[in-house]
């Protein structure tokens, strides 16, 4: 994760913010005195609000794209058909979007931070087949059983699914920061196969695909709020943002500094396994989100948790949401989900980062 | 550059006489040919019933076919594969090379639409299908090795991602098609070893017989190639020809398995390295022959397991991918550890 911070800014097409620090911040210096933290606290503020209210654009936006048309001011009247169209569909959908799209970003960025690998995350460790494999038992145990069991079920799988992994990968030394990925993958293609085995015996089949490809198709009012739990999470995580930081420098180095070891890794790792495993339950995986969004992030914030938590959060968000409006813009009338056009998104940027990542491993 | 260590035999050839060796190896050949006759032969005759049986013997005589092309297909493909990409956790499966297959499918049907597809005959179609996806695939492939040859890791995640990039690529262009066109797409992609069709059955076995055909004189020069692209290179072998030809056999014999009996992951990888653990030496012409053996077996013995034994309480393809999954992490653990 050491490589965000001098590196030359990519698809910066917010502000330009580094590329003004790296010219000399000519108009900041007289208050700043020349303190180069303050600057950058600056920056990094004003980089999160630009993020917002891009983010909160979008958002609007989104509102009024769908079959039924809406306008504005048909939030007047409580009897159309475009008000109705908003309130049971529109807005949850978009509420839903921002958290799934930000938990999984947030959940990414923890693990890679606490994990030291910039390659972890829900998709690439097991978590999100997991869940997937929690939901599927739940159903068989309990028949069509309510939510709050099948989340009590995917988040105790993701967690221990996640668990095994982290352990797994602590006890073997890897000389290779790639086989991190690699393992995951696999680790869940494993899991995966016992999923599918247990669902070809039980008639289950169908149902993976719900959870396996995520789409906000089915979110609606007094269907999604569940995940508001993700929040949660989120709060935790910002509280304890700089003893995450501390413990990406390593386990020698966050002792000398007070900080247990354990038990904050074991707590980063924990919330990032339940709210993807929330997420899974109520709207399905979407692939690759909690890797490719942390990663661009840091390409241009740097890797300081505090400051890039809620710019990844951000990211997340609008990447879901601009992955969900193509799905349903691209085939009008009809809608893609958006796991599969998140899932062809993030092979692209995967595959990019992988081969960047091999390029520049001497710096 | 001296042969990696993942490319050393767990018995050491270099350690054992050269007469005894020859000697090992052409019995377990012969062992494992005797096993694949005799699951053929079980999987023919075994539990017939009192159901009508020429209707069964004419069912499961094309069932084998094709378990018999695909195992020896991927068996044969696998091995050169590997050592074209110098590692034995490559496959073409685990490159994402079916997924890739997938995808050709789905833009032919997206690309001319359904009415076009039906009226062409099953095997025009499947030629087609065989030359973009060769092409494709070749040009694919072998620009991901120029990339990062040197790069296993690189190289095996790149391959994992494109070929989940695809399966996204087909779903998402499945879903842009009328209903028609799917129906179209689905019939041409569902295939199983219950269901095959009998003229496709002998066009893909007539091509798997002339790839394998057209692989065997390249064998002698890829004993040569598994030294490293460095030393075959000095040692007067055209590598880079050599490579693109492979490639070129590799991705018609995983098409012609692929468009068979959908795709199947961890098939070749694991009788690949049955084969190299079973067989102590470097010889492809041995080495592809038991692969394809070990294919056969493992291909027949695993559906008269799960059709006869397990009842279809479940498919060769989950349970192929449990047993491939759990060994495909133990192979990287011990890889990334040594």
């Amino acid at each position: 994760m050491s490589v965000g911070g001098g590196r030359q800014p990519i698809a910066d097409r917010v502000v330009d913010p580094i590329g003004a620090r790296s010219r000399g911040p000519a108009t900041d210096r007289d208050d700043d005195r020349c303190d180069p933290e303050a600057a950058r606290r600056r920056t990094a503020r004003r980089r999160l609000v630009v993020a917002a209210v891009v983010l909160a654009v979008g958002s609007f936006l989104s509102l009024f794209v769908g079959v039924i048309s809406v306008a504005p001011w048909s939030i007047l009247d409580q009897d159309s058909d475009a008000y109705r169209a908003l309130v049971i569909s529109r807005i949850p959908r978009l509420l839903a979007l921002l958290l799934a799209g930000s938990s999984l970003a947030v959940a990414g960025v923890i693990m890679q931070q606490v994990m030291r690998n910039r390659f972890v995350s829900p998709s690439t460790a097991g978590t999100t087949e997991s869940a997937v494999l929690g939901i599927v038992l739940a159903t068989l145990w309990f028949g069509g059983s309510s939510l709050t069991v099948r989340m009590l079920f995917a988040i105790a799988t993701a967690l221990v699914g996640t668990f095994v992994f982290v352990h797994l990968l602590r006890r073997v030394r890897l000389a290779d920061i790639i086989v991190v990925p690699l393992l995951g993958l696999m680790f869940g293609a494993v899991i995966t196969a016992v999923t599918v085995f247990i669902a070809y015996r039980y008639d289950l089949l169908q149902l993976i695909e719900i959870w396996t490809t995520g789409s906000f198709s089915r979110v609606l009012q007094g269907r999604y709020e569940p995940l508001y739990l993700v929040l949660l999470g989120a709060v935790v995580a910002y509280v304890f943002a700089d003893r995450f930081t501390v413990v990406g420098m390593g386990e020698r180095f966050a002792t000398n500094l007070g900080v247990n070891h354990a038990r904050i890794l074991n707590l980063g790792i924990g919330i990032a396994a339940v709210n993807t495993a929330i997420v899974v339950v109520v709207v399905g995986a979407v692939p690759f989100l909690g890797l490719i969004v942390p990663n661009v992030v840091a390409l241009w914030a740097g890797d300081n948790l505090r400051r890039t938590l809620p710019i990844t959060a951000l990211a997340g968000a609008a990447f879901v949401l601009a992955c969900d409006v193509v799905g349903r813009v691209i085939r009008h009338p009809y809608e893609i989900p958006v796991g599969t056009v998140a899932g062809v998104i993030g092979g692209v940027v995967f595959i990019v980062l992988i081969l960047r990542a091999r390029t520049d491993r001497i710096g | 550059m001296t042969a990696p260590s993942i490319m050393a035999a767990p018995v050491s050839p270099a350690e054992a006489p050269a007469e005894p060796r020859r000697q090992t190896v052409r019995r377990r050949l012969a062992l494992l040919a005797l096993a694949a006759v005799v699951l053929v032969l079980a999987y023919q005759f075994a539990f017939v019933g009192d159901a009508d049986a020429g209707y069964v013997m004419g069912l499961r005589l094309r069932q084998l076919g094709a378990l018999v092309v695909v195992g020896a297909a991927t068996g044969f493909a696998t091995v050169l594969f590997q050592t074209i990409a110098n590692s034995r956790i490559l496959t073409p499966g685990v490159m994402g090379f079916d997924a890739l297959f997938v995808f050709v499918q789905t833009i032919f049907v997206a690309v001319f639409g359904s009415a076009i597809v039906v009226d062409v005959d099953v095997r025009t179609r499947f030629l087609i299908d065989l030359v973009v996806m060769s092409a494709f695939g070749t040009v694919l492939f072998r620009w991901i090795f120029r990339r990062s040859s040197r790069d296993l890791f690189v190289l095996v995640l790149i391959g994992i991602v494109l070929g989940s990039l695809f399966t996204s690529l087909s779903l998402l262009s499945s879903r842009l098609l009328s209903p028609d066109d799917f129906l179209t797409l689905q019939d041409l992609t569902f295939a199983s070893f219950n269901t095959v069709d009998r003229h496709l059955l002998v066009l893909t076995a007539v091509i798997t017989v002339a790839a394998i055909s057209a692989g065997i004189p390249l064998l002698r020069r890829l004993d040569v190639v598994a030294l490293g692209r460095d030393s075959a290179v000095t040692l007067g072998v055209d590598y880079h020809r050599v490579v693109t030809a492979t490639l070129l056999v590799v991705t018609v014999l995983v098409a012609v398995s692929t468009a068979l009996v959908g795709p199947l992951t961890f098939v070749g990888l694991i009788v690949a390295n049955l084969a190299r653990r079973v067989l102590p030496t470097y010889r492809h012409s041995v080495l592809v022959t038991g692969a394809a053996l070990w294919g056969i077996a493992f291909t027949v013995g695993g559906q008269f397991l799960v059709a006869r034994v397990l009842d279809f309480s479940t498919t060769l393809t989950v349970c192929v991918n449990l047993v491939g999954g759990v060994y495909y992490v133990w192979l990287l653990l011990r890889e990334a550890t040594s």
